[in-house]
């Protein structure tokens, strides 16, 4: 029973993770600049990435499987985060420059 | 069943997006577009191979293929970018063109075939390394293979990418001789780049030598290691938090060589206790792997780090 559960948990998040990567996905290709364009994909990364691996979780046979996941998303969350800082920070000093 | 047909699907998908990645990247006329494709590209093979069980070689192409070689494109296209528009205008004539198109197009056909008209059963030796493995002492095939079977084959590998740098470092003019490669960027001490370089890279060096030390058994090994700390290393220079050493240091220079040295001299203790050169005495063979890989680590990380920043631009204030 709780493996079914479990497995139904990892189908739910993990669709979830799948639905926020396709909206910031969208988002990327329609909105109109940089800056919202940064923003949606911020969320694909954060949101989709996290839901995933949340989701796939209980199907690790290890807790250093786990961690490993877990370690896996913190760096692109910490990335991810670097990056969206220094693309805005380029498109602002482009900006004062023209 | 049914899972068959999903896996089948997602490989035909991949295959898709890889030739449509290739086609872009060819085509396309801005490079920096192209390199990014490429690094995309680099990415989606990385998943083909993993998908292909073929992890050793999935890691060596996200570390490598994908990762260390955009970065090398990546500088290439920035320090294109002002001749760009004049290379535009000055396009090669159709009929050239069309003739390089077609050796290309010959050249991918040629291996086409080849690769298609190889026995099924592929042949192979697998079997052999497998029987042969429990001798080295080490549970990976692959490091088996690179390390005791063709050791050879990767010590001329990391000779040639110690002949490589030298290549590089011989582009530098005659003033910067000695000095330090690269341009020191003056970047924000306090900024998000230099709190990247603070926060990532003993996470980083944890990561690579994880990977350094489970290639023994499992997949990884010296190279991605290598790669994974010269990426940190890197960071930390691009961040400007810490400046290049001039080429001429003796410091430098002994790391980089420590590595090969060692390997040739394990090899002459073959030669010596073993009968040939790179054999391994029996019951030693894991201890001169290890010992190996080891030293070939911080020469690896250097020679990779140094390949990436180029020439020396900058003499050393005497």
């Amino acid at each position: 029973m709780s493996h079914v559960l479990l497995n139904l948990w990892t189908i739910l998040a993990v669709s979830a993770g799948v639905f926020f990567f396709l909206a910031g996905t969208l988002g990327l290709l329609r909105f109109p600049d940089t800056l919202t364009r940064l923003h949606a994909l911020t969320k694909a990364d954060n949101l989709g990435l996290g839901l995933v691996v949340l989701g796939l979780l209980p199907q690790m046979h290890s807790a250093s499987a786990m961690l490993k996941l877990l370690l896996i998303w913190l760096l692109v969350l910490f990335s991810g985060a670097v990056v969206g800082q220094m693309l805005a920070e380029a498109v602002r000093r482009r900006e004062l420059d023209s | 069943m049914n899972s068959e047909v999903i896996a089948l699907g997602l490989n035909f998908l991949l295959a898709l997006l890889l030739l449509g990645l290739a086609g872009f990247a060819l085509l396309t006329r801005h490079n920096l577009a192209a390199v990014i494709s490429f690094m995309v590209f680099g990415l989606l093979l990385t998943l083909a191979w993993a998908r292909l069980n073929g992890l050793d070689v999935a890691l060596t192409e996200a570390a490598i293929g994908g990762g260390l070689t955009g970065f090398l494109l990546l500088t290439a296209a920035i320090r294109l970018r002002p001749t760009e528009e004049t290379m535009q205008q000055h396009m090669p004539k159709a009929s050239t063109r069309a003739l390089a198109a077609l050796l290309a197009t010959t050249v991918s056909a040629l291996l086409a075939i080849s690769v298609l008209a190889l026995p099924s059963p592929a042949p192979t030796l697998a079997p052999q390394v497998m029987q042969h493995l429990p001798a080295t002492q080490v549970g990976n095939p692959i490091t088996g293979v690179l390390l005791a079977f063709r050791a050879m084959d990767t010590l001329l590998e990391a000779l040639v990418l110690l002949l490589a740098l030298l290549g590089v470092w011989s582009l530098a003019a005659d003033t910067a001789w000695g000095g330090r490669p690269g341009i020191f960027p003056q970047q924000d001490a306090n900024g998000i780049l230099a709190y990247a370089a603070r926060l990532l890279p003993p996470v980083g060096i944890i990561i690579g030598g994880y990977i350094f030390w489970i290639g023994a058994d499992h997949p990884g090994g010296k190279f991605q290691g290598a790669t994974i700390l010269a990426a940190m290393w890197l960071l930390v220079v691009i961040s400007g938090l810490r400046d290049t050493p001039p080429i001429s240091s003796r410091s430098l220079r002994g790391w980089m060589v420590l590595g090969p040295l060692i390997f040739i001299a394990v090899g002459a203790l073959g030669s010596l206790f073993a009968g040939h050169f790179l054999a391994y005495p029996q019951g030693y063979a894991k201890l001169m792997i290890v010992a190996v890989e080891l030293a070939l680590l911080p020469s690896l990380t250097l020679i990779l780090g140094l390949l990436l920043l180029g020439a020396p631009k900058r003499p050393v204030k005497s």
